[in-house]
């Protein structure tokens, strides 16, 4: 058989030693690709990782940047202590630019593309109802952080948790004897015209009533207004307390406009920090806050009897006595919201434990361990305080602090008991299929 | 509170809202009146005004009234640099073809945005007012600054309005308007006039920013609602009236305060637009504009 082509012949089609060091050399450099190694290496040593769903840019960008910075602490205080399940843990930051959409997207990229383990740390209401199909569609666990009813109500699906903060209804149903008892039983309230602000309007109402005290106006707000004094005729004269509830960054006219309409003649304020996190309580115009009252999730300024743990936590996230950034005063913090990001990472790290939770096949394993979770105990873990929770409801229950602005800073003038805020469960996850 | 005062409120809150909605629309009609160019960019320079008042307010300090002065002159001369370099890098190039300048002030407005997150951040920040006096009147008290700035507004307008028919760069941009091709014909340096106006268009956004800004803050995506509602009123008004925009203006605004007072904002944004599409309908070239040549 002759070779008159020369196919055979190594001479003349140019296979030279340089190429085939090149081909060698590429097949070195595959096989040292950071993904192959993952693959070839098993599970046993490659990180956990977490998808972040952050609201990097849009409305909720002021809340995104302390989030990523709390769960940037909470993952390096984990992977120091060894990780979980002795695997270190990688977190994957993906931008939602604070819209429902987006969110959804972001899920199916973290599930597909990324590869992750879980997605966690929503905040905006709208995002979480957005991207809470996603999560359910590609059976990820979606661990967030948001503070609404949403997760509690049953409404979402099995893969939603919400282990760090305490949600509304419940937030609402404990602090409403203090306010009845304390500012007034007269109550206008005002709240943003969407999912977050409908939580107070059907909640706050029978949680009042309860306590002898009565709302007697609700003045919703388009959530894009950025001017207020045309609202504030609908305030009945008879009002006690305006309780508010504002999110966005026109929170800083909403009471400026509101100091302006009342002078020093004003009704009792309680309001949700919510407006004014990441604001400098001493932002010019801020002054008619003096006196009134704020939720506070987790105290933003330094208190007096603040555990070790809670001052562990501070200075592990770089906040100072103020709650502002260590080193730049005017880098106010979200601290009212931010602790529940290092929360439930520690309760993903307690969950994934009791699983024996090796990758992604055991997602399911995953989702029924953290339903088998009753109780936080207060600690370096849990720095806000103890809390319980429903595993049929995939909400957790903790104290919350009113605290009052005196002096230029907020004081806590009252914890609420974890019971005040308990209430029966809507439904049960648990029976819906994983 | 009872009806008449009531109203009064209303009609000031509608008056501060038509004041600055004039100043931004007034810059947005006028660069599509003389260089036909739909700037879409325009909320963005308005953005811009009120950070860099905040900065500027933060850099001076002192009395809160001289950082707000400064930045009364400085700010809009920044914006206004910034415009002229844009129109000259990217409108020029691409020749103010209608389309092609659409898209690319829908590319400047992203690059304004997040270079203004990138370097302000996303939070509100606030800018002293230069006096905070309150009116007290025997229903309500209300802002002596709000009433400034209805009473700026109204001058800045008249001037504008001075500077358009008395003067020779008026008449300049009023040749260019009406025929850029026999403008140049003429003698007149027509690009040089685009970039004027352009730049000026911007100013007018940023100076109306540096009004607003102590009533509401400053912040990287307050352009948004400036955009859409400049467009409403010069669209109403008729693209390139000074008339007609202001008389918008005022429409719009008044509305705005009176009906979302007395029912619902929502019910006041309906209205406005379909006020849009009505006049779409019935008088393409708005109340006051004239028909396309």
């Amino acid at each position: 058989m002759t070779d008159k082509n020369g196919f055979f012949d190594l001479s003349t089609t140019g296979l030279t030693r340089r190429t085939a060091l090149k081909g060698l050399a590429a097949g070195a450099g595959l096989a040292v690709a950071p993904g192959f190694v993952r693959y070839a290496q098993a599970q046993s040593s490659a990180p956990i990782k977490i998808g972040f769903q952050s609201h990097r840019t849009g409305i909720g960008a002021a809340y995104g940047r302390w989030y990523e910075k709390t769960t940037a602490a909470a993952v390096k205080a984990i992977n120091a202590a060894g990780g979980i399940n002795g695997r270190q843990v990688e977190v994957i930051i993906e931008d939602d630019g604070t819209d429902p959409g987006r969110g959804a997207e972001m899920v199916g990229k973290f599930a597909t593309q990324h590869k992750t383990d879980i997605v966690f740390g929503t905040l905006f209401s709208h995002v979480v109802i957005g991207s809470a199909p996603a999560a359910g569609e590609n059976k990820m666990p979606y661990f967030v952080v948001s503070e609404g009813h949403h997760v509690a109500s049953t409404k979402l699906n099995r893969y939603v948790f919400q282990p760090g903060i305490t949600d509304v209804k419940s937030q609402i149903q404990s602090m409403a004897p203090w306010i009845a008892g304390n500012v007034g039983k007269k109550v206008t309230m005002i709240y943003p015209d969407f999912a977050f602000g409908y939580d107070h309007r059907d909640y706050l109402p029978p949680a009042l009533k309860a306590q002898g005290a009565d709302v007697i106006a609700q003045i919703a707000i388009p959530p894009t207004e950025s001017s207020f004094t045309k609202y504030f005729p609908q305030i009945p004269a008879e009002t006690e307390v305006i309780y508010h509830v504002m999110v966005g960054p026109a929170v800083l006219t909403f009471v400026k406009e509101l100091g302006e309409f009342y002078g020093s003649n004003r009704p009792q304020l309680f309001g949700f920090i919510d407006s004014l996190e990441a604001t400098d309580i001493n932002s010019p115009g801020l002054e008619f806050l003096d006196g009134s009252h704020f939720w506070e999730g987790s105290p933003r300024y330094a208190q007096p009897d603040d555990s070790d743990a809670q001052k562990a936590y501070r200075a592990a996230v770089g906040i100072d006595d103020n709650g502002a950034a260590v080193g730049d005063a005017k880098d106010v913090s979200t601290a009212a919201h931010m602790f529940g990001c290092w929360e439930t990472l520690y309760v993903v790290k307690k969950a994934m434990e009791d699983a024996g939770y090796k990758g992604p096949e055991d997602r399911a394993k995953l989702v029924e361990a953290t339903e088998a979770l009753t109780a936080f105990a207060e600690g370096p873990e849990h720095p806000q305080g103890p809390k319980t929770f429903n595993g049929k409801i995939h909400q957790c229950f903790g104290i919350q602090n009113i605290s009052k602005v005196e002096g230029g800073k907020l004081k806590v003038v009252h914890k609420t008991k974890i019971e005040d805020g308990l209430y029966e469960a809507e439904g049960d996850y648990t029976t819906q299929a994983l | 509170m009872h009806f008449g005062p009531h109203l009064l409120l209303a009609a000031l809150e509608g008056l501060v809202t038509s004041a600055v909605l004039a100043l931004t629309a007034l810059g947005l009609s006028l660069v599509f009146g003389v260089m036909r160019v739909v700037n879409v960019a325009h909320g963005e320079f308005f953005m811009l005004g009120a950070v860099l008042a905040w900065a500027i307010t933060t850099a001076i300090g002192g009395h809160p009234a001289l950082g707000f002065l400064a930045a009364l002159v400085i700010s809009p001369l920044i914006v206004g640099g910034i415009a002229l370099v844009a129109e000259r890098l990217v409108l020029r190039r691409l020749d103010y073809n209608p389309e092609a300048t659409i898209v690319a002030t829908i590319g400047m407005l992203y690059i304004i945005q997040q270079l203004a997150l990138t370097f302000y951040g996303p939070e509100a920040r606030p800018v002293e007012p230069p006096f905070t006096y309150r009116i007290l009147l025997p229903w309500f008290g209300y802002s002596g600054y709000k009433l400034s700035v209805i009473a700026t507004s109204a001058l800045l307008l008249v001037a504008t309005w001075l500077v358009l028919t008395r003067t020779r760069i008026g008449l300049v941009m009023r040749a260019t308007q009406y025929d850029s091709e026999t403008a140049q014909a003429f003698g007149i340096p027509v690009d040089r006039v685009y970039g004027g106006v352009f730049a000026l268009g911007a100013v007018l956004a940023a100076i109306a920013a540096v009004l607003i800004v102590p009533i509401s803050q400053a912040h990287y995506l307050m352009g948004q609602d400036p955009l859409l509602l400049s467009f409403i009123v010069v669209i109403i008004g008729g693209l390139g009236s000074l008339r007609g925009t202001i008389v918008a203006a005022l429409l719009i605004g008044m509305s705005d305060g009176i009906i979302s007072m007395f029912f619902s904002p929502t019910l006041a944004k309906i209205i406005a637009t379909l006020l849009v599409a009505m006049v779409l309908v019935f008088r393409p070239q708005g109340l006051f504009g004239t028909a396309a040549r």
